[in-house]
């Protein structure tokens, strides 16, 4: 059996930062595995020990800045990597229709029997592709999975959807699937010493829109940002300055205040 | 080609709150575009929530009495022959759990340009939609140069249309076979029972993920035994296992209304404030001014967890 798992390298924006243009600059963002694909990564290379001969292949829409997080993922356990990128990327504004088509052939090559994705991406919080390419390669899919069990002969996987208000879901998805993967379905372990040693001799592949059958029209979007500002404050909090120990006594009195304090 | 089709939201037979905000979200879209509200109704009692769906600004509703509950290859599959059928400009959909595991398909299967968790909406020769991106710190614009287009919408941020309407009401035929389908929904499950409701509290002190380490929450105990507060969490602290399901405050936890919700070491992310924003007084304490759990505070400490709280705890001993 082959598992594809989608991983992003997300950015993270710094206490203080500084919009230019239409994205945070860069000097302000920090870069990091998406917390995810993080529970997506365990449990792909959780199956993997479950079950004889499965292998765990990652994919990443990301520039060489990303193998960093990459080697992380294979650190943990996936088996090689393959990352997609070139210049028509680079210049474009993608779109979940674009990474649909960018991950779809990447599909279409590896023949994976099941697809594990984040339920979304930290920074641009979509929260699409994982099921937008369900859709387009013809698998099934579940959404929001917080619960995996598979058959054993891995015809179905039983799957928790986690819903609204601590309500689940209960759901068989036959496979091939995609499933998109919430936090809290495992525990994601840390890349051991051995692991990272091992990581920096497994393969990361690259290729570029030509490798994968494509063209420059296939990250072609018609969605463009054009603006990014800093949101206006709903509410204007009242601040306590001082030492920690003036603002403790200020919280202190409101709560007081507020009759919520047990005498 | 001006039309709006919005897609309802239910769950075991009663329509959801994101529902009646897609109205006025959908009306105000189509008022934009000049063009009708169409709204569609999928699964369980359609003519039940056909009435409570016939609202003020909605033009038809149209049934689909297919299924019982949410199927994702049934809403997705009656979405888009609706969609053929009245060829709006605009499909919008809930950026709900349920609206994540079947807009995306509508957006793919018919080849529409997707703009997802949009928080505002407004079209003038083109669509312009608000979201937020990285965590919240930011708002964007984005512009989208195709028509029609796919939106999903986060619930919360449109008023909800309650004025009711007399609405036409019309059967839309959509064959549908579950045991087809790919996806088969066995049940439900209720997860999060326990000892303790944090929904009854009256002072929640809230811990996230500024705590760091497990042993770290010893010291939001202390203080919560020294005020008499309930301690509850964000989800981090629960996916750890630190605290169980049932002190989880969010969209996937508690729903929680105290009197007073102190938010330690949480960044307040759109899945967190959803469950606590109806508290009557907010206090936030964290080390980074910009965190948004601070755009619904009403008292803020920007500082560390780690000098505040036990000066606090210190203040009640
Ligand atoms: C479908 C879905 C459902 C979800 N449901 C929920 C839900 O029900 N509830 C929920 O909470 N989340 C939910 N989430 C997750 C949510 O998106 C966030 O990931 C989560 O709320 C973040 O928790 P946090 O604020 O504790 O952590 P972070 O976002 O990591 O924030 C930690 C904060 O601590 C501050 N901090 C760090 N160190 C210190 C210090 N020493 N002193 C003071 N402050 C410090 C940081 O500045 C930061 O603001 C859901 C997500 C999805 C996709």
């Amino acid at each position: 059996m082959k598992i594809l798992v989608t991983v992003k390298e997300v950015a993270e924006a710094a206490d203080d930062f500084e919009i230019e243009g239409t994205d945070i600059g860069e000097q302000f963002l920090e870069y990091d595995l998406n917390e995810w694909d993080d529970y997506a990564v365990e449990a792909a290379v959780q199956l993997s020990e479950e079950y004889d001969d499965v292998e765990v292949v990652s994919a990443t829409i990301g520039p060489e800045r990303a193998e960093e997080t990459i080697r992380m993922a294979l650190a943990k356990g996936v088996d090689r990597a393959i990352r997609v990128w070139d210049d028509d990327v680079a210049a474009a504004d993608l779109d979940v229709a674009a990474k649909t088509r960018l991950f779809a052939s990447v599909v279409e090559d590896e023949d994976p029997d099941l697809v594990l994705s984040g339920v979304q991406a930290a920074d641009d919080g979509f929260g699409a592709t994982g099921v937008s390419l369900a859709d387009d390669i013809g698998f099934d899919w579940a959404a929001v999975v917080n619960h995996l069990e598979t058959e054993d002969d891995l015809s179905t996987a039983h799957v928790h959807r986690e819903l609204e208000g601590g309500v689940e879901e209960l759901t068989d998805v036959d496979l091939p699937a995609v499933l998109t993967i919430q936090t809290g379905l495992n525990e994601p372990r840390y890349a051991s010493l051995r692991g990272i040693r091992q990581a920096q001799s497994k393969e990361i592949a690259q290729f570029g829109l030509a490798d994968l059958g494509l063209d420059a029209d296939a990250v072609r979007s018609p969605l463009s940002r054009t603006e990014m500002y800093e949101p206006e404050t709903e509410s204007d909090a009242t601040y306590f300055d001082g030492s920690a120990d003036d603002q403790a006594a200020e919280l202190a009195d409101v709560l007081r205040e507020k009759g919520v304090v047990a005498e | 080609m001006s039309d709006v089709l919005a897609v309802a939201d239910h769950r075991r037979g009663v329509v959801r709150d994101v529902s009646l905000e897609l109205v006025r979200a959908g009306r105000e879209l189509a008022d934009d575009l000049g063009g009708e509200l169409h709204l569609a109704v999928i699964a369980g009692d359609v003519d039940g929530f056909a009435d409570t769906l016939s609202l003020e600004g909605v033009d038809a509703i149209h049934t689909v009495d297919a299924g019982e509950e949410f199927n994702h290859d049934l809403y997705a599959g009656a979405t888009a022959a609706l969609f053929e059928e009245l060829a709006p400009a605009a499909v919008l959909m809930p950026n709900s759990v349920n609206g994540l595991d079947y807009a995306p398909a509508v957006a793919n299967s018919l080849d529409l340009p997707l703009v997802a968790d949009a928080v505002g909406l407004s079209y003038d020769g083109g669509l312009e939609a608000t979201r937020e991106m990285y965590g919240s710190k930011v708002e964007t614009t984005v512009e989208v140069s195709e028509e029609p287009f796919a939106v999903t919408v986060r619930s919360g941020e449109w008023p909800a249309v309650e004025e009711t309407a007399d609405v036409p009401i019309e059967a839309f035929e959509f064959d549908f076979d579950e045991s087809t389908s790919g996806a088969r929904v066995r049940g439900f499950e209720e997860v999060g029972a326990g000892d303790v409701d944090i929904a009854d509290a009256e002072f929640l002190v809230s811990i996230g993920r500024g705590i760091e380490e497990e042993e770290n929450i010893e010291l939001i105990e202390e203080l919560a035994e020294a005020t008499g507060a309930t301690l509850s969490s964000s989800r981090p602290i629960v996916d750890n296992g630190w605290l169980p399901k049932n002190r989880q405050v969010g969209q996937s936890g508690k729903q929680v209304t105290p009197d007073v919700y102190l938010a330690i070491g949480i960044s307040g992310a759109v899945q967190h404030v959803a469950g606590m924003k109806g508290a009557e007084t907010i206090i936030a304490i964290n080390t980074d001014p910009n965190a948004p759990i601070f755009d619904i505070a009403d008292y803020g400490i920007v500082g560390d967890l780690f000098d505040v709280v036990p000066a606090l705890t210190e203040q009640f001993s």
